[in-house]
């Protein structure tokens, strides 16, 4: 499995590379947007002294762990959001019939340097703060940044992968809709790309930014929870992590078994 | 091959509140065995492409049972891939934006062929097919009839045993469904591959296949060979006789003349009649310059099928 997502996405790099100039434009423009990220998060982290109880590099470092997660997650997964033009447009159909899983398929569509260009604030800020934090680096503390980033990940792929699922619902309807009332080909646009993508991940990454990356940054950082739950909280994320993607592969062979093409 | 028995889909309909159910395809059966070269005709909404998706594992059948190549379609949907090969004339499996030697090598990988025989395949295929002048070419910029080509190419690199067309010569012209044609019944004569087409064209199946399945509202309405067909349906042949000379219509017990125009008549001649027997009272009776039977029209054979 994953040597077919390394080969797919290996693919669609090296069939990027071949139009240099998109490509050497495209280059610019992350680096001048990632400059921009950068320059903000120092804008805005030189002017404050203390947030809330957290000091600067406490709150850096919060950004930074939750920014690596979600961006592995987003470069790993993110182009499963394409799911919902993939049913609109009938090319679901060709990755059905395909030996690959869809997931995989979806996942690595497109696939170009450019993703990897999404890393480069967060971890920057990562790399920056580490030895900023002024901790007692206990092993319990060293282990726990490398797991709290990868539940992290793997937390916001699930959630990815789960509001995927649901655009086999909402899609599926107005699409059925259409078939009836225009006979099939008109698209029109569906409310979760157009209305609902700023909101969906605004909520995907609020909620496990409050729940999951905060409690075992408050752990490592040694802060006393502002909430008071329980001290085993702070060491949930795997588990967490592990039952969102019990929840999120459920989801997706259901909308997978709901898919019901378009008619044509 | 293929064993479908009783297979039924049906879709629910939402429409503003309103549930309606449409039964796209109404329990039909029937098998394909290995080598046969089927084709499944029916007009627009019969449940063609309803049908072709049930069999690949797109969809689901509602109830009923569909095997293709010893496998469930719905249920081991990437391991029957690996065996089929699937082409869709209305929409390619390819990607837009790639050459079509890039669409290709992806392909590759997702069917883990090695690359030694993705070679020597793709040579092979491409002579067939002729797909040398546009390779490097972005498939959004392909004619339709080289996309459809390279989609051929694309379902059939993997080898498959078994070759599924939903209207691969839909929108096609002249020459590019020729060449497609040719190519399948090559394939078919060949390697031996097992090909379903389904199309709404005749000249696909008059051309090609030995059997033929008439879907209508769901339901197959015949399964046979085409000669077979053309009896069943009782159409009659017509006899078009050029006279020397504009004469009244000519009068044969058991024949009709249908139409007059100047010195040529047309008569239609029912089954049951031997219109050898007919064209020598013809040729007894009148001064006969030229002329010919026709076979009843494929097209009015199904018409007449319909309205049965
Ligand atoms: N996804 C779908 N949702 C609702 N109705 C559908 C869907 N797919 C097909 N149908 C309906 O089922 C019938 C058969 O369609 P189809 O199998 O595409 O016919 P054909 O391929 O023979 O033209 C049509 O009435 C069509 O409107
Ligand atoms: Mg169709």
């Amino acid at each position: 499995m994953v040597r077919t997502y390394g080969l797919l996405a290996w693919t669609w790099m090296r069939a990027a590379a071949q139009h240099p100039v998109s490509m050497s434009l495209i280059t610019v423009g992350v680096i001048v947007s990632t400059g921009l990220d950068l320059a903000a998060i120092a804008i805005i982290f030189a002017r404050t002294r203390e947030l809330a109880g957290f000091s600067v590099a406490e709150v850096m470092f919060l950004y930074g762990t939750a920014g690596t997660s979600f961006a592995v997650a987003d470069i790993l997964i993110g182009t499963v959001e394409g799911l919902g033009d993939h049913i609109k447009h009938g090319s679901l159909d060709a990755i059905l019939v395909r030996p690959v899983s869809p997931l995989i398929q979806l996942a690595t569509e497109e696939f170009s340097p450019r993703r990897i260009g999404k890393l480069v604030p967060p971890v920057t800020v990562l790399a920056l703060v580490l030895p900023r934090l002024h901790l007692a680096w206990t092993l319990g503390r060293i282990v726990m940044v490398p797991v709290m980033l990868l539940s992290g990940a793997v937390i916001f792929g699930a959630l990815w992968v789960l509001t995927a699922s649901l655009q086999f619902l909402i899609t599926d309807s107005r699409e059925a809709m259409n078939a009836v009332t225009y006979g099939g080909g008109t698209l029109t646009p569906y409310p979760l790309t157009v209305f609902g993508k700023d909101f969906v991940r605004g909520l995907t990454f609020m909620i496990p930014l409050a729940f999951v990356n905060w409690e075992p940054a408050l752990y490592i950082l040694g802060h006393p929870d502002p909430l008071g739950l329980p001290a085993a909280v702070r060491f949930a994320s795997p588990a967490v992590a592990a039952v969102l993607c019990l929840l999120a592969a459920r989801a997706w062979r259901s909308g997978l078994r709901h898919y019901r093409s378009t008619g044509s | 091959m293929i064993e479908v028995r009783d297979a039924v889909k049906n879709f629910t309909i939402r429409s503003s509140g309103v549930r309606t159910r449409v039964t796209a395809v109404d329990g039909i059966s029937f098998t394909v065995g290995a080598g046969e070269f089927v084709g499944y005709l029916g007009p627009n909404g019969a449940g063609k492409s309803t049908t072709i998706k049930m069999l690949t594992g797109i969809l689901t059948a509602s109830s009923g049972s569909v095997r293709v190549a010893g496998l469930d379609p719905s249920r081991q949907r990437t391991t029957l891939a690996r065996r089929i090969g699937v082409v869709f004339g209305q929409r390619t499996t390819l990607w837009w934006d790639l050459p079509l030697r890039d669409s290709l090598t992806l392909i590759r990988h997702l069917y883990k062929v090695e690359s030694r025989v993705h070679r020597a395949r793709l040579d092979e295929l491409t002579e067939l097919l002729g797909l040398g002048p546009f390779l490097g070419t972005p498939v959004r910029q392909l004619s339709l009839g080289q996309r459809m080509r390279g989609d051929l190419t694309a379902a059939l690199l993997h080898a498959p045993p078994l070759l599924v067309l939903d209207e691969p010569t839909i929108g096609l012209d002249v020459v590019s469904k020729a060449t497609v044609r040719d190519f399948l019944q090559r394939l078919n004569a060949e390697q031996g591959t097992t090909i379903l087409l389904t199309t709404h064209d005749l000249g696909d199946i008059e051309r090609l296949c030995d059997r033929v399945m008439i879907i209508d509202h769901g339901r197959l309405a015949y399964d046979g060979d085409l000669d077979t067909l053309r009896t069943t349906v009782d159409a009659e042949r017509v006899l078009i006789v050029d006279l020397e000379r504009a004469s009244p219509p000519i009068r044969i017990d058991g024949v009709e003349t249908v139409r007059v125009e100047g010195p040529r008549q047309w008569l239609t001649i029912p089954r049951g009649l031997n219109a050898a027997a007919v064209v020598a009272a013809v040729a007894r009776r009148h001064e006969v310059r030229d002329i010919a039977l026709r076979e009843p029209d494929i097209e009015d054979v199904v018409t007449r099928l319909y309205l049965r």
